[in-house]
């Protein structure tokens, strides 16, 4: 196959793709209403395309792109679900979609009734408070989650907490979300069952630490199952806790953050509430808080006045804004719609399909692969490439390998505890006959590595192109195209 | 009940908790302590919508909104009502896009990468920055990001915002700063345009920051504001409309040193504020200091060119807490939706759709002062500008709804010296018979 041209190689003077409302006033000359020196010297050289080369180009780069529709991507932590198509209709419908976030309240009572049932539903899912919509990603509303722990301490006049506590076994996000918010970042080991440290946390917890942040089930798919007393040493020491909501397509209806012991969750509509993800997003992150936190939560949030909805700004102690108007409320359109179509018993069958399903898998893959922790895992699992390294074949070449049977790989290298790690998350989209077919390519894979490693290792053998080389990329960077660029080969 | 996304049968459920050798469901889930367990709280939740009553239920509530395609609206102040071709909605919803997730395996992958490398492109092209980022969740928290590089990079601790800043980007910047401890300070406008020589008496400047047009609607003299920001060893950040950037300079050719801005206006929805698309551009030297995603060019195994995600050791997923940034998941549809406008706009379409929102704002301005209105600051404007009325705007605002339009916004609540000022937005989609409808209807404005 040739190589995909660039939009800007097809550009040809003369063509456009666009069609202006007819002019209803003056076509006064740009010269006559602001002075040259504010105008462009030179247009714009965007490419001038027909609107069949843009629907051409556009259905070409999609057709080399894999998302989940195109087949199984049980990407770990990702939670890489069906997108069911009505969302889609719903954010689209004009009332949603047309609408200015400076509009009168009066003319927008609809979209904040919206968002204030969905507040509502999201703190009953979470066992918190009070919720906020205004994050708009999962990293956004672990910031604001520990920058409402840096007002409560604040307003307590304790200004010594300067830490946070972040697991091994966490998300990047935490550690670089608590730089953000201006805190140090102190790691607590995982001990030999995968889950926190007790004696670790216990010696690292103190009247410095502001907040733990902790996944449960936790990043290899473990529930944390000291969480008990792991809420009572943080909480003994002044702390708060804050729940990474990555993988909470684990726990609805079968346990809340807010009942774990839990004060700040933060909820990723686009992984358990379907969002979609958008090619990296947008997505929405949703934080929700226990009673004595609420006072800080970003302004404004949605109140129901009798049977008015209202915009409250008037909260003094709030940390500010997170970001301008009301968070992504197109996101939350769709993950609203989601939670409307499953109601409070299909939420909680998602939950228990999607831990059976890790299950299952687990159990058909630990012969082949090692399982470092071999106990029941909740909606994800790791499996380590170790014995297949001794072999001369990578965790990587495992992946690039699944790239040939249709298969987006699953996470690699992650967490960062488990050597030459793959963390599968199927979801509970996914059909058995997908996750036997799924794991037959992974014995199979296994098999290759011990008869014909070369297979592996050469991998892919099926795709547009080859493995690219990211040392040139990271070393002479090409980052925009240039019209006299040449190509190096 | 049986759902539609949940394919598990009874009799899969049995054949799988047989491979697995447990006895139920219950068993996974006997490390979960008892005094944890959620005992039924999800009923609150409600019960499961079948497709068709799920329409009715979101359609009520969509329909108890005055939208702008239904009636006319002045409002911009950051989120415009702009035409969107037809073929943008098209193409978004290519699944292969929207169910996809950040590309990180290229060789499957190699449609989205491309898009982006696209997009970062055209951002480049626009506001004359040599490198552009992959998107930010919009132009206010890019601003935020786009101060705090500068403070890490400067080693100095004081942002300095212009009043002509969009005030909930000043909001949103005191949160950030609030992080690490960064000060914040503003420059106040004089005859709508912001005040320079007040820098002289702020100390330890990390960055200026300006917007263009600012957020009153007036075009700032970029070079000169430039000037002075170096001249005090600061970086010069600039949060430009990507559209009036079809005939305004690039910030670029006028010493900007970071572009921050929103895509919206490019083929993405209103939809109440969010998601839109943020965009980060810097120049050369800075951009080992750039937040989020790059998509950069190379080669595959064969020679063939193809693109990657690159230059990710200043991403939290390898750098953890000594990252640039904690951004992660991003804006990547909406910067998709953006490419695809701006594709479809072309070199002529973008300086004729900027043209003609200037033009129709202008319309609009010489129709008020015919009127007998006050033009506030009046001077060099793209799509928008503030006019003073005879009441409180607040409740003119409340009135025009009653003539059906959607008025513009009122400054009372930013600026209580502004309270009868109205800041107004006229795109290519307001007619001729629209401004006289407002203009009327401003006119015939009541105490009452």
């Amino acid at each position: 196959m040739n190589e995909q041209t660039l939009i800007f190689e097809i550009s040809k003077p003369g063509r456009i793709a666009y069609s202006l409302p007819l002019p209803t006033v003056d076509e006064v000359a740009v010269e006559e209403l602001l002075p040259t020196s504010m105008l462009r010297k030179e247009d714009v050289a965007l490419p001038e395309v027909s609107e069949l080369d843009l629907v051409r180009h556009y259905t070409a780069l999609s057709n080399r792109n894999h998302g989940v529709d195109s087949g199984f991507y049980p990407l770990g932590s990702c939670t890489m679900k069906y997108n069911p198509k009505i969302n889609e209709d719903m954010a689209r419908l004009p009332g949603f979609a047309h609408i200015h976030p400076l509009q009168p309240v009066e003319s927008v009572q609809g979209a904040l009734g919206l968002m204030y049932d969905l507040q509502e539903k999201l703190a009953v899912i979470t066992g918190m408070d009070e919720v906020t919509l205004q994050p708009a990603a999962g990293a956004h509303g672990e910031w604001t989650g520990l920058m409402l722990i840096k007002a409560y301490h604040h307003a307590r006049g304790d200004f010594k907490r300067t830490k946070v506590l972040v697991p091994d076994s966490a998300h990047g996000t935490n550690p670089a979300s608590a730089s953000v918010a201006g805190f140090d970042t102190v790691t607590v080991l995982s001990d030999e069952r995968g889950l926190v440290d007790l004696a670790d946390l216990k010696k690292k917890v103190g009247d410095d630490t502001a907040a733990l942040m902790l996944t449960n089930p936790n990043t290899l798919g473990l529930f944390e199952s000291d969480i008990v007393e792991i809420a009572k040493a943080v909480h003994e020491a002044g702390g708060k806790l804050y729940y990474d909501g990555a993988n909470s397509n684990a726990i609805m209806g079968i346990a809340r953050p807010g009942d774990m012991g839990f004060d700040v969750v933060h909820l990723n509509l686009h992984k358990t509430f379907t969002g979609p993800h958008g090619g990296g997003g947008p997505g929405s992150g949703p934080v929700g808080v226990k009673q004595d936190l609420i006072p800080y939560l970003p302004k404004p949030i949605v109140r129901k006045e009798e049977e008015r909805y209202v915009l409250d700004y008037d909260r003094p102690e709030a940390i500010g804004r997170v970001k301008p108007f009301y968070g992504n409320f197109g996101i939350n359109v769709r993950a609203y719609s989601y939670i409307r179509t499953m109601g409070g018993a299909g939420l909680a069958r998602v939950s228990k399909e999607a831990v059976l399903n890790a299950n299952y898998m687990l159990a058909r893959l630990k012969g082949a692969y090692d399982a470092p922790y071999d106990v029941y895992c909740k909606h994800e699992f790791v499996l380590s490439g170790k014995r297949q390294k001794a072999l001369g074949v990578r965790t990587l070449d495992i992946a690039k390998r699944l790239l040939d049977f249709g298969y987006h790989p699953p996470t690699i290298y992650f967490p960062l505890n488990v050597e030459e790690c793959i963390m599968i998350e199927p979801t509970e989209t996914e059909s058995k006959e997908t996750l036997d077919a799924f794991c037959d390519a992974m014995l199979q894979i296994a098999k290759e590595v011990e008869e014909t490693p070369d297979v592996v290792l050469n991998a892919p053998h099926t795709t547009i192109v080859k493995r690219m080389d990211e040392t040139l990329a990271a070393r002479k960077p090409v980052l925009r195209y240039e019209p006299k660029q040449e190509v190096h080969a | 009940m049986d759902f539609r996304y949940l394919p598990m049968t009874a009799e899969d459920e049995q054949a799988m908790l047989q491979t697995i050798g447990a006895a139920s469901i219950e068993d996974l889930l006997a490390d979960i302590p008892a005094s944890v367990r959620d005992n039924g709280t999800l009923e609150e939740v409600g019960v499961p919508l079948p497709e068709t009553d799920l329409i009715r239920t979101l359609s009520k509530l969509a329909d108890q909104n005055m939208n702008t395609k239904q009636y006319p609206s002045f409002l911009g102040a950051g989120i415009y009502d702009h035409y969107a071709p037809a073929v943008v909605n098209h193409m978004l919803l290519r699944s292969e896009f929207y169910t996809a997730y950040t590309p990180y395996q290229p060789e499957i992958s190699q449609g989205e990468l491309q898009a982006i490398f696209e997009f970062q492109s055209m951002i480049c092209e626009l506001t004359g920055m040599d490198v552009a980022n992959s998107s930010m969740y919009d132009g206010i928290t890019a601003l935020a990001e786009a101060a705090m590089l500068a403070c890490a990079h400067t080693k100095k601790k004081t942002i300095v915002l212009s009043d002509g800043v969009h005030p909930e980007a000043h909001d949103v910047v005191r949160t950030y700063a609030n992080g690490p401890g960064l000060n914040v300070e503003t420059l106040a406008l004089e005859q709508g345009v912001t005040r320079i020589d007040q820098l002289d008496a702020i100390e330890d400047v990390a960055c200026v920051i300006v917007q263009y047009p600012n957020f009153y609607g007036r075009v700032e003299e970029l070079q000169a504001l430039a000037d002075a920001t170096h001249a005090r060893g600061a970086l010069f950040i600039v949060s430009a409309n990507p559209l009036a950037l079809g005939i305004l300079e690039a910030p670029g050719k006028l010493g900007a040193d970071i572009t921050i801005g929103d895509c919206q206006p490019f083929g993405i929805p209103q939809s109440f504020g969010g998601p839109t698309c943020g965009y980060f551009t810097t120049t050369k030297a800075l951009m080992r200091k750039i937040p989020g995603r790059l998509v950069g060019q190379t080669v595959d195994e064969n020679g063939k060119r193809g693109f990657v995600l690159t230059l990710q050791a200043r991403e939290q997923h390898i750098r953890r807490d000594k990252a640039t940034s904690n951004i992660c998941s991003n804006q990547a549809l909406n910067a998709l939706a953006a490419s695809i406008a701006m594709s479809a706009l072309g070199k002529r379409g973008i300086r004729e759709l900027a043209t003609r929102n200037l033009q129709t704002a202008h319309a609009l301005k010489q129709k008020l002062k015919q009127a007998g209105f006050t033009i506030v600051d009046d001077g060099p404007s793209f799509n928008e500008f503030v006019v003073t009325l005879p009441i409180d705007a607040t409740r003119a605002s409340q009135q025009l709804l009653d003539h059906g339009i959607i008025g513009g916004l009122p400054l009372g609540s930013y600026d209580a010296a502004r309270q009868n000022e109205m800041l107004v937005c006229a795109t290519e989609l307001r007619t001729n018979e629209e401004l006289d409808q407002f203009v009327t209807a401003l006119g015939g404005l009541t105490h009452e």
